[in-house]
């Protein structure tokens, strides 16, 4: 049996409760006592759409799963979880469809990894456990390792193991709370592929990482956090927003008179040196500016390595976001 | 009304079992605790003479039935301290309370696989120290009074009533600490108390009649339940997490989809 992940035995998401977001979350707030663990929070989240939640040490992250998870309560503000308001009565059918990875695998080490889902499959109530169990151990690979004792597994397979445990109830939300941290890079790239398969299988994933990069993959959307929701949107449009667009031009060598080339081309704001022989071109429509800044290149003798637009990187935005936010910066 | 699904407490009763199996110092507790406690009644049994007065075998066959209600006391106490802290300190509480389970059903799979084994212990001893008692006994005073009736009746009723009480108390403190040997001294130190009581009658200072020991019971009884519901508001998810009760919501006027406090 393969020790690989199987895309195959990740279970779909159980039949929602309605054709609504999978979360609607409307000026949530948490505080405990004076302290603000986050204010203000709104958004929603699709069925079936990958979600990142990022934000700095401390900004509320850990606080708004717990909450939304049914762990603590709001201070104010309302929410819908899977279709089900977010209420004191309903905490139990919120928690029967939604599934929750904290940071921590939290496993009973002193038992198996068949007896840990055996017994968390007893708590959901699933009668049909031993199928369960067996699509959530293939769906990580850990089949053959299902007799294991869980405090004598490395912590990439606690983490596997832990991921079972959210397959197994089928949860329309799945939150996951740092899934890939300390994880080295194969095992890391295997929860990847994990959540990869859960989005085709139309699951809700509702995930934090401090990991950007791995936002900037898995995610449709991502939000940032810092106590208030700095924003929200998918990747790629978020440095739109935050950043202007810009051509970046390298020569063989620097240009003699860099501004009467690039001023002389339609459709150049800007620009400025970014090295001894590259340039960054402030403009509005890279791929209809670009050929006219060849031309003028062209023109001008100056042999051309390249012209490309210059793309923000979530990470960028992240530090962009995190730069201007006094509340980081104090 | 409580509401207890008998599959998921019963799920929790065998994970809890299986981890003290598992545990060596629970075993050791429940294994070695109840030895050391043999032996008092084992040499009174077969060492004091037949020439003894009855008013020195009085004291120490009282003292017999004082060491028999200490196992069911003391055992379910270390057991039960561990069961909240235990949970908190390798990770599991949080995976534990974000399933669909009630608070009610946690304590009582806790307690039920606490009780159980304590009680069974007791009883075993119990059992054996009478067997000894009928068949072996050097003084006849020994052998009559520890065989009574009202006697063996008092130990049966009491052992479970006795454990409960140290389980929830136990439980109490679990859920309050986050040390596991702290859990434990606190939860054995509370869960003594009513031993007092149970040391007068057995020392004959409270005469060991049927209306004492009724009345013992129905306190202990009324105790366990009342502590069985300090421990149930105890029990707070939110608090369990974090550490903290909630603050009361600012929310002017409850509506649909409003979001109010959420108890396990």
């Amino acid at each position: 049996m393969s020790e690989h992940p199987s895309a195959a035995a990740v279970p779909t998401g159980s039949s929602g409760t309605g054709a609504g977001p999978a979360l609607a979350v409307s000026h949530l707030t948490k505080r405990f006592g004076g302290r603000t663990a986050f204010e203000d929070v709104s958004f929603e989240v699709a069925r079936g759409e990958v979600f990142g939640f990022l934000g700095p040490n401390g900004a509320g992250k850990t606080t708004t799963v717990r909450t939304l998870g049914t762990l603590i309560s709001p201070t104010a503000g309302s929410a819908e979880v899977a279709g089900i308001p977010l209420t004191e009565a309903n905490g139990e059918r919120i928690r029967q469809r939604i599934a929750v990875m904290p940071e921590n695998p939290g496993l009973y080490m002193r038992l198996t990894i068949r007896e840990n889902l055996e017994f968390f499959a007893r708590l959901y109530g699933l009668h049909d456990r031993g199928s369960r169990i067996h699509h959530a151990l293939a769906a990580v690979g850990l089949v053959d390792r299902s007799d294991d004792l869980c405090g004598r597994l490395s912590k990439g397979l606690r983490q596997r193991v832990a991921l079972a445990r959210t397959l197994l109830n089928e949860p329309e939300v799945m939150f996951l709370d740092e899934p890939t941290s300390g994880l080295d890079p194969v095992a890391a790239r295997e929860v990847h592929e994990l959540i990869e398969a859960l989005r085709e299988r139309e699951v809700t994933v509702f995930l934090t990482t401090h990991r950007l990069e791995e936002a900037e993959r898995l995610c449709d959307r991502v939000a940032i956090l810092n106590t208030r929701l700095r924003t929200v949107g998918r990747p790629q449009d978020l440095s739109g927003t935050l950043f202007r667009r810009s051509l970046a031009v390298e020569t063989a060598a620097p240009l003699p008179d860099p501004a009467s080339v690039f001023t002389s081309s339609a459709g150049v704001d800007g620009w400025a040196p970014d090295g001894a022989a590259r340039y960054l071109l402030s403009v509005a429509d890279p791929r209809a500016v670009a050929p006219g800044v060849v031309r003028a290149l062209v023109r001008a003798g100056a042999d051309v390595v390249s012209v490309s637009e210059t793309r923000h990187s979530l990470e960028e935005v992240y530090l962009q976001l995190v730069d201007q936010d006094p509340e980081i910066r104090s | 009304m409580i509401r207890v699904d008998l599959g998921r407490t019963l799920a929790l009763a065998q994970k809890e079992a299986r981890e003290y199996r598992r545990t060596p110092f629970i075993v050791g507790a429940m294994v070695v605790l109840p030895f050391f406690f043999l032996v008092e009644p084992m040499l009174t049994i077969f060492v004091v003479p037949a020439s003894e007065p009855a008013r020195v075998v009085d004291k120490t066959v009282g003292a017999i039935f004082l060491l028999m209600l200490v196992v069911p006391t003391v055992i379910p106490a270390t057991v039960a301290a561990y069961s909240v802290v235990g949970e908190r300190q390798q990770g599991t509480l949080e995976p534990l309370l974000i399933t669909p389970v009630r608070r009610e059903e946690i304590l009582l799979g806790k307690a039920l696989s606490a009780v159980v084994p304590s009680v069974a212990i007791a009883y075993l001893l119990f059992a054996l120290v009478e067997i000894c008692a009928a068949l072996f006994a050097a003084n006849p005073h020994v052998s009559a009074i520890l065989t009574e009736g009202p006697h063996i009746l008092a130990e049966a009723i009491f052992a479970p009533l006795l454990a409960m009480w140290s389980i929830w108390v136990g439980t109490a403190v679990s859920t309050r600490s986050s040390d596991v040997r702290v859990a434990q001294q606190l939860g054995t130190l509370a869960s003594l108390p009513p031993l007092a009581v149970t040391a007068l009658v057995s020392f004959q200072v409270l005469p060991p009649v049927l209306g004492v020991a009724i009345g013992f019971a129905a306190g202990l009884l009324a105790l366990d339940i009342g502590m069985w519901w300090v421990v149930s508001s105890m029990f707070d998810r939110e608090q369990l997490v974090t550490g903290s009760r909630p603050a009361a919501s600012s929310a002017a006027a409850p509506g649909p989809g409003e979001v109010r406090r959420i108890r396990a």
